[in-house]
C-alpha cells in the first residue's frame, strides 16, 4: 500500500447529552485515494469528516495528517479543505472573490493569487462566470465554485460532505464523472461522505461502511459487494436475500445446513459447525426456471410481485414457507420476462458458491 | 347553470367591496389629514396660520433665519448622529452575543435588554434624570462646552435606541448559514478575518436598518430628552413644544415638514434594507 496520508487512531466523539457519534474508529487512508465514508444518516460519517477538517474535536484518539498529529491544529491551519453540503459559497462575493478568498486571507501575493484562481476556474469550467454572484447561479455551478475554492488551496486532502445530494439526478451523474476526473487530474486524496451506495461504489477506490458510529468494513467496492463481512454491510450495499440458517455438520469442503424456508442445503465453507449463520445471495445471482433444475440450491415458489424496468425485471418469489426471494432477471431476449405472470409457480435456483456465508 | 359571481362577492375579493373602500378611505383621512394640513400650512402666507391666504416659501426662510430654532435642530442632529453610532455598535455586539453564545440566564438577559423598548418613556425619563442628578453628571455636563454638554442626552438616547438595533440585527443573524463561517475558517481565515469578511457583510443590511431606526427614534424623541436636558440645551422637539405654547407659527410648520421629510426618507431606506433578499444562502 502507498504512503498513508490520513491516519485515524481510536477516535471517539461523544456529544454532551450522551450521544456517541463516532465510537473508537481507526482508519488509514492512502495518498491519492478516492476514499468514501458510507453509511445511513446518523452513523457518524459526517462527524468523522468534520473531525478530520478540525471543525469538530475528538473526545479521544488521534488524527494524523501527513505524519503530523492534528490535535492542536485549528481548522484554518490544517492541510485539508472541505466542500460543504450546502456549498457555503459566500453570497456577497463574486465567483472570483470566492475562489480567491482562501489565498487572500493567508497572504498569498496578488499576482500568484490571480494566476491560481484563473487555473482553478479553468479546471471547473467556470472562467466565463467569474464575475457572477452566487444567487445568479444554479446549484451545480455553485458546487463547482465550492470545489474550485477548496482546490485552489492545494490541500493534501479534499473533504467532500454529501457533495451530490442537493443536485438533481441528471446533474448528479455528470458531477460524479467530473469528480472522478478531477481527482485523477489534481492527484490529491479525496474523502467523500455519502449515504448513497451507488455514489460510493461508482466513484471510490475504497469504502468504509459505517453504522452506529463504528466502521463495519473497509474494502474496495467489488469486495464489499461480493464479500461483505456482516449482515449490515450485505444489506446496506446493494439488494440481498438474507436467509437465516444453522450449520449441522461438515462434509469435506462443504457445510450441511438447515435453512429457514429452504430446508437442507450445502454451502462451500469451513468450520462453523453448530453456528447460526445467514446465507446471503444477491438477486442477480438467482435464476428462475419453470421446470426443476438439476443442480444447485433450489426452491419452489410463486411469483408474488413483478416489476418491469426495461433492461431487467425484478421478481419476488414466495415459497410455501413464506420466504420471499428477490430475483433480478436480465431481459436479454426480446421475448423475455413478459412471459412470467403473477401467481405463476416457478423454481428459483442458484449455485452454492454464489451464496455468502455471514456469521455476524 | 353555475351562478355568476359579481365583482366583490368572491371569498377573498375584499378589495372591490364599496363599504370597505369607504372605511379604508375614512381611516386614511383621519390618520393623515393632520400631517397633510401641517405640511400644507407651512406654505401659507397667513401669519397666524389659521386661514389659507396664499402660497409662499417665506416660512422656510424665516425658520432658517431663526437662530434658536436652528440651534435646536443642530443639537438634535448632532445628538441623533452620535447616539446612532454608539447604539449601533452596542446593539450589534448585543445581537452577536445573543446569537453566538450560550450562557447562564441568557433568557433573562435577553428580556432585560429589551426592557427599554417596552418601559413607558416617562419612567425612563424620570429614572435617567434621577441617575444623572445623583451621579453628578447633570451639574458636570452643564458647564461643558458644546457639544459635550449634550452628553447626558446622548447617553439617554443610546440607552433606549440600542435595543432596537439589537433586535433588528439579531433577526438578520437568524438566517445566517453557519457553514459559511466554517468554510471561511476551513479556507485558512482566522476568527477575526472571518468576523470582518463574512459575518459583518452579512449583518450589514441589519446594521444600516438598525442605525436608521435609532437615528429617527433619537431625532424626534421628546419625553426622555425633556427630562434629561439641562436648562441651556434645547433639542428640536423640545423647542417646538415651547414655541407652540406661545401660539403656532407657520415657521414651526416649515421646520416640522423638514423633520418629517428626514424621518420618512430614513424609514423608507431602513425598510428597503430589512426586506428579505431573494437568496441569502451560499
Amino acid at each position: 500500500m502507498p504512503d498513508t496520508i490520513v491516519s485515524i487512531r481510536n477516535v471517539t466523539k461523544a456529544f454532551p447529552g450522551g450521544v456517541t457519534a463516532v465510537d473508537n474508529v481507526s482508519l488509514d487512508i492512502a495518498q491519492n485515494e478516492f476514499f468514501a465514508l458510507l453509511g445511513p444518516s446518523g452513523c457518524g460519517k459526517t462527524t468523522l469528516l468534520r473531525m478530520i477538517s478540525g471543525l469538530e474535536t475528538p473526545t479521544s484518539g488521534q488524527i494524523i495528517i501527513g505524519g503530523e498529529d492534528m490535535a492542536l491544529t485549528p481548522p484554518n491551519r490544517r492541510p485539508t479543505n472541505m466542500v460543504f453540503q450546502s456549498y457555503a459559497v459566500f453570497p456577497h462575493m463574486t465567483v472570483e472573490q470566492n475562489v480567491a478568498y482562501g489565498l487572500k486571507v493567508t497572504g498569498v501575493p496578488a499576482d500568484e493569487t490571480a494566476r491560481r484562481v484563473a487555473e482553478a476556474l479553468e479546471m471547473v469550467k467556470l472562467t466565463a462566470l467569474a464575475a457572477r454572484k452566487p444567487d445568479q447561479m444554479s446549484g451545480g455551478q455553485r458546487q463547482r465554485v465550492a470545489l474550485a475554492r477548496a482546490l485552489v488551496k492545494r490541500p493534501k486532502v479534499l473533504l467532500l460532505d454529501e457533495p451530490l445530494s442537493a443536485l438533481d439526478a441528471k446533474l448528479r451523474d455528470d458531477m460524479r464523472m467530473e469528480l472522478t476526473r478531477l481527482q485523477e487530474t489534481v492527484g490529491i486524496t479525496f474523502i467523500i461522505v455519502t449515504h448513497d451506495q451507488d455514489e460510493a461504489l461508482s466513484m471510490a477506490s475504497r469504502i468504509a461502511v459505517m453504522d452506529k458510529g463504528a466502521v463495519q468494513q473497509v474494502a474496495t467496492p467489488a469486495e464489499l459487494y461480493e464479500h461483505p463481512r456482516n449482515r449490515f454491510v450485505a444489506d446496506f450495499i446493494g439488494k440481498v436475500n438474507l436467509i437465516e440458517a444453522r450449520v449441522l455438520r461438515q462434509i469435506g469442503r462443504k457445510l450441511d445446513c438447515e435453512a429457514r424456508g429452504l430446508g437442507r442445503l450445502e454451502l462451500v465453507n469451513d468450520g462453523l459447525v453448530g453456528a447460526q449463520i445467514a446465507v446471503a445471495v444477491r438477486p442477480e445471482k438467482l435464476k428462475i426456471s419453470e421446470t426443476e433444475p438439476g443442480a444447485g440450491i433450489r426452491v419452489r415458489g410463486k411469483v408474488s410481485a413483478l416489476a418491469y424496468y426495461g433492461d431487467t425485471s425484478h421478481v419476488v418469489i414466495e415459497t410455501a414457507d413464506g420466504l420471499n426471494l428477490s430475483v433480478n432477471v436480465q431481459n436479454d431476449r426480446r421475448s423475455g420476462a413478459g412471459a412470467m405472470e403473477r401467481g405463476q409457480s416457478v423454481w428459483a435456483h442458484w449455485a452454492p458458491e454464489d451464496s455468502i456465508v455471514l456469521t455476524e | 347553470m353555475a351562478a355568476q359571481l359579481k365583482p366583490g362577492q368572491g371569498p377573498l375579493d375584499y378589495g372591490s367591496r364599496t363599504w370597505l373602500k369607504l372605511l379604508f378611505a375614512a381611516i386614511f383621512f383621519v390618520l393623515y389629514a393632520p400631517i397633510v394640513t401641517l405640511v400644507a400650512f407651512s406654505f401659507n402666507t397667513d401669519k397666524r396660520g389659521v386661514v389659507w391666504r396664499g402660497f409662499t416659501f417665506d416660512n422656510y426662510t424665516k425658520a432658517w433665519n431663526n437662530d434658536a430654532l436652528i440651534e435646536a435642530l443642530t443639537n438634535s442632529l448632532v445628538i441623533a448622529f452620535i447616539a446612532t453610532i454608539f447604539a449601533t455598535i452596542l446593539g450589534a455586539l448585543a445581537a452577536l452575543l445573543l446569537w453566538r453564545f450560550r450562557f447562564p440566564f441568557k433568557g433573562a438577559y435577553e428580556g432585560f435588554m429589551a426592557l427599554p423598548i417596552v418601559i413607558p418613556e416617562i419612567c425612563m425619563g424620570v429614572a435617567l434624570l434621577l441617575f444623572f442628578v445623583s451621579a453628578g453628571m447633570m451639574e458636570f455636563s452643564v458647564h461643558m462646552p458644546w457639544p459635550l454638554n449634550l452628553g447626558n442626552i446622548i447617553f439617554a438616547h443610546v440607552t433606549f435606541c440600542f435595543p432596537f438595533v439589537a433586535v433588528v440585527v439579531r433577526s438578520r443573524l437568524v438566517g445566517f448559514n453557519r457553514q459559511l463561517e466554517e468554510a471561511s475558517k476551513d479556507l485558512g481565515a482566522s476568527e477575526w478575518q472571518t468576523f470582518w469578511s463574512i459575518i459583518v457583510p452579512y449583518m450589514k443590511p441589519g446594521l444600516i436598518a438598525g442605525a436608521l431606526l435609532a437615528f429617527t427614534l433619537s431625532l424626534d424623541d421628546f419625553v426622555i430628552t425633556f427630562f434629561t436636558s439641562g436648562p441651556e440645551t434645547v433639542t428640536f422637539p423640545v423647542k417646538v413644544y415651547s414655541l407652540v405654547r406661545r401660539g403656532v407659527s407657520p415657521e414651526i410648520n416649515a421646520a416640522s415638514t423638514v423633520l418629517i421629510v428626514i424621518t420618512v426618507i430614513a424609514t423608507v431606506i431602513a425598510m428597503k434594507l430589512q426586506a428579505p433578499p431573494k437568496s441569502d444562502r451560499g
